[in-house]
């Protein structure tokens, strides 16, 4: 039996509601925190849980949190990112739109110990029901004297904001996020300083995602310790997971870390194969900016062990035959899918959503997504391959904010382990079984 | 006091100095070039990525270094630290990439724009660049724009540095322009083409890296090469008066800030100043003005300079690798 933190109740009916949450053991943890524990403590049970920022970076989430200045005497906020921009990602939006309560609670927590009388939930320009959701579920909380001045009596006073994004990917980058809400052009910030020194409005601010924040009242019920107890090694407690592409039961799953790459991809449980029993061809395990890897070593690592959905495992065999968990957008492909008009998309994505800043990215992006778009229509040229490599490799690590990764990832490793599709490509365009010329030269970029 | 140590040159400087000011306080080859950085324009800098360089050891406390290169306009240095710029393989070849990237979208219209001879996109791509270009798709291009009657915008050559978009945010009191759009697509304006009125408004082209924001009273009057740059003044009741004129003959062409050695003015001045004096008997000439990096004007520069390798023989013939070595070595001889 699968063990879940997070969406054990999702199937009760009205969980979206106040009163059905609360009577499922809701806002037990506000109640403990606030009245039985000093912020302190809070910190050191999320410190001593291991929990991770479910954003895509993995960074420990108790150790972000204790980086922020509480010397400045700053007032200090709290911001909950749900600009779920990655493409494939989409386990944010199903947690607020069932449970947005669970957000609530573990922000209220976070902001406790951290702090904080302002907390911000930033949510993507597209979600827009979600934004009537949330603030329905805010209002309840209100209502119940859960937020607002003087909480439970305890003096502690907080209030939570629901902000919409304009839709730009960019701003899920937590210091464009941040100059966003301020109002400003969603650029990212160089950094240092971080944005726990130097945040909103110039104040000390904790920038979460949706999930990790959703974990939070787990944890102070019943302690770092035991929420530790789920998973294996530093990769602890659930995942959510959300599946698609070419597979039989694409969605959103809660996977304890450890669960094998094999039951999640097989398992009825869980996607339940390739579709129309296709095979497996590839997986992007991340989110579209992680690396694409082979259908065999996304099974097992190249040292020839099974990979587990763990930060670890995923990520063994560093950038040459391994990948991130980053997201947990999990975009699957079979046997028919084309890598290289796959690769142009993404490339196209990232060439849309370069904030053109600075130059690596701004110039690069959109040069990468040319070369792409020229090979996918039959125009490429043997030295194209090399050049996309050269590129991708000047781009990554040379931008101010991750984007540049991002865009540059995808490429280079469909490159390293799709190469011959590429050269086919260049050689004989009209041999991909994908590629319909004219269905192309309609579409508009 | 931080000791901090650039290309094996070690300096000692005040805490909160970054990078970049430290090397310019040594000088000479290990200053990185920088061309969104601006001292005299808070925030500036960061963007450009051109003048990255790799920090071998992080500080004396933490001696790691660090996992990427960094952005020594925007980095403090730390006591310990040691840079590395021109002696680092991976910075030179970095740069080399930016320096491809600055230039895939510019037109590369060097003959016709005012700003040949003092662009620093042109001396950064002739120490840096690649003799012939990968990028074959079809450049960006916008329509050149009038913002204000003095100033013209050729949207075409702009790097995106933003350091006009800071000037007139910081130099003026009110803000009329900014950027567009985004990505690669993104683009220097104002609001519905409103012109740009303000007394400071000129300096917009003083801190232009390139040749996207020209005079107008300048425009292909002269190349600057033929111009005499002389340290005038005049008493201005907005400004210094302390202005650079650059003369040929008796004549003014044009009234620029007075450029330091890395490109940037060391008084902002105003638009009287800079576009309604040309007369010479509205200044006090006081003594030539030594250009000192701007490589073309006053340096000579190019003629020490490496000749491209591979020159192509202009007739359609085939030439074997013996003729070919032959001919170049001839060349290099005479």
């Amino acid at each position: 039996m699968e063990r879940k933190i997070l969406l054990n109740n999702i199937a009760v009916p009205g969980i979206r509601t106040f009163e059905v949450f609360r009577s499922t053991g809701g806002y037990l943890s506000v109640e403990k925190a606030l009245k039985e524990m000093t912020p302190d403590e809070v910190v050191e049970e999320v410190k001593m849980s291991g929990l991770r920022g479910r954003g895509g970076a993995g960074f420990p989430a108790g150790m972000k949190w204790s980086f922020i200045d509480k010397k400045s005497g700053n007032p200090r906020y709290l911001i909950c990112n749900a600009d779920e921009s990655e493409p494939g990602t989409f386990k944010d939006r199903y947690l607020m739109e069932k449970i947005p309560h669970l957000l609530i609670e573990g922000m209220i927590c976070s902001c406790y110990a951290l702090g904080a009388n302002t907390g911000y939930i930033y949510v993507r320009g597209e979600y827009k029901y979600i934004i009537g959701i949330l603030n329905e579920a805010l209002r309840e909380t209100y209502a119940a004297g859960f937020l607002g001045t003087n909480i439970l009596g305890t003096g502690y006073n907080l209030d939570i904001i629901v902000h919409s994004g304009a839709g730009a990917y960019i701003c899920g980058e937590e210091t464009a996020l941040i100059e966003s809400l301020e109002g400003k052009r969603g650029n990212p910030r160089i950094k240092p300083p971080f944005p726990a020194v130097v945040g909103l409005y110039g104040c000390p601010t904790v920038v979460n995602n949706v999930e990790t924040l959703a974990n939070i009242g787990y944890i102070v019920n019943n302690g770092g310790n035991e929420y530790a107890q789920y998973g294996v090694g530093k990769s602890t407690g659930t995942k959510l997971i959300s599946a698609c592409g070419n597979i039989n039961h694409p969605g959103v799953y809660e996977i304890e870390f450890g669960l094998t790459v094999r039951e999640f991809l097989f398992d009825e449980k869980y996607c339940g194969g390739i579709k129309d029993g296709r095979k497996l061809k590839a997986v992007i395990a991340g989110g579209s900016s992680v690396p694409i890897l082979p259908g065999e070593l996304i099974l097992k690592t190249a040292a020839g062990e099974e990979r587990l959905m763990t930060y670890e495992s995923l990520a063994e065999g560093g950038f040459v035959s391994g990948t991130m968990l980053g997201s947990g957008g999990f975009i699957v492909f079979d046997e028919d899918a084309c890598i290289v008009r796959n690769t142009w998309n993404l490339a196209r994505f990232y060439h849309h959503e370069s904030c053109g800043q600075c130059s690596p990215c701004r110039e690069g992006t959109g040069w990468m997504e040319s070369v792409l778009h020229r090979i996918e229509n039959g125009q490429g040229r043997s030295k194209d391959i090399d050049l996309l490599v050269s590129i991708a490799s000047k781009i990554e690590g040379n931008t101010i904010c991750p984007l540049g990764d991002a865009a540059a990832w995808p490429i280079a490793s469909a490159i390293r382990h799709f190469r011959h599709e590429f050269e086919e490509h260049i050689q004989n365009p009209e041999q991909c079984s994908l590629h319909r010329m004219e269905e192309f030269e309609n579409l508009k970029i | 006091m931080l000791k901090v140590t650039i290309d094996n040159h070690t300096i000692e400087v005040e805490e909160g100095t970054t990078i970049l000011q430290a090397a310019r306080m040594i000088g000479g080859a290990v200053v990185p070039p920088a061309m969104c950085y601006y001292s005299k324009l808070k925030d500036s800098g960061g963007k450009c990525r051109t003048c990255l360089v790799k920090v071998a050891q992080g500080s004396a406390r933490d001696p790691r270094p660090m996992p990427k290169l960094v952005a020594s306009c925007r980095t403090p240095v730390a006591d310990g630290m040691v840079v590395q710029n021109m002696t680092s393989p991976e910075v030179i070849d970095t740069r080399k990439a930016i320096v491809e990237f600055l230039l895939i979208n510019h037109p590369l219209d060097c003959p016709v724009c005012d700003q040949a001879g003092e662009c620093d996109l042109q001396n950064l791509s002739y120490a840096n660049g690649r003799e012939e270009s990968r990028f074959e798709e079809a450049k960006r291009s916008f329509k050149v724009v009038d913002i204000g009657d003095k100033i013209q915008l050729h949207m075409n050559r702009c790097i995106l540095c933003y350091r006009c978009v800071y000037a007139a945010n910081q130099l003026t009191d009110n803000r009329s322009h900014g950027i567009l759009y985004r990505g690669d697509v993104s683009e220097i304006s104002t609001y519905i083409q409103t012109d740009i009125t303000n007394d400071f408004s000129g300096n917009m082209i003083d801190v232009c890296p390139v040749g996207a924001l020209t005079d107008k009273t300048f425009r292909f009057k002269n190349r600057v090469w033929f111009l005499n740059p002389m340290n005038a003044s005049r008493s201005c009741s907005k400004c210094s008066g302390k202005v650079t004129a650059w003369l040929r003959g008796e004549e003014i062409y044009r009234v620029t800030g007075r450029k330091d050695q890395f490109g940037e003015v060391e008084e902002f001045i105003c638009n009287e100043c800079r576009f309604d004096k040309k007369e010479k008997s509205d200044w006090t000439i006081e003594s030539p003005r030594n250009i000192k990096r701007a490589s073309v004007i006053s340096q000579n520069h190019y003629l020490q300079a490496k000749k491209p390798s591979v020159i192509l023989p202009l007739e359609n013939r085939t030439v074997s690798l013996e003729e070919f070595e032959k001919e170049n070595t001839n060349e290099k001889q005479s």
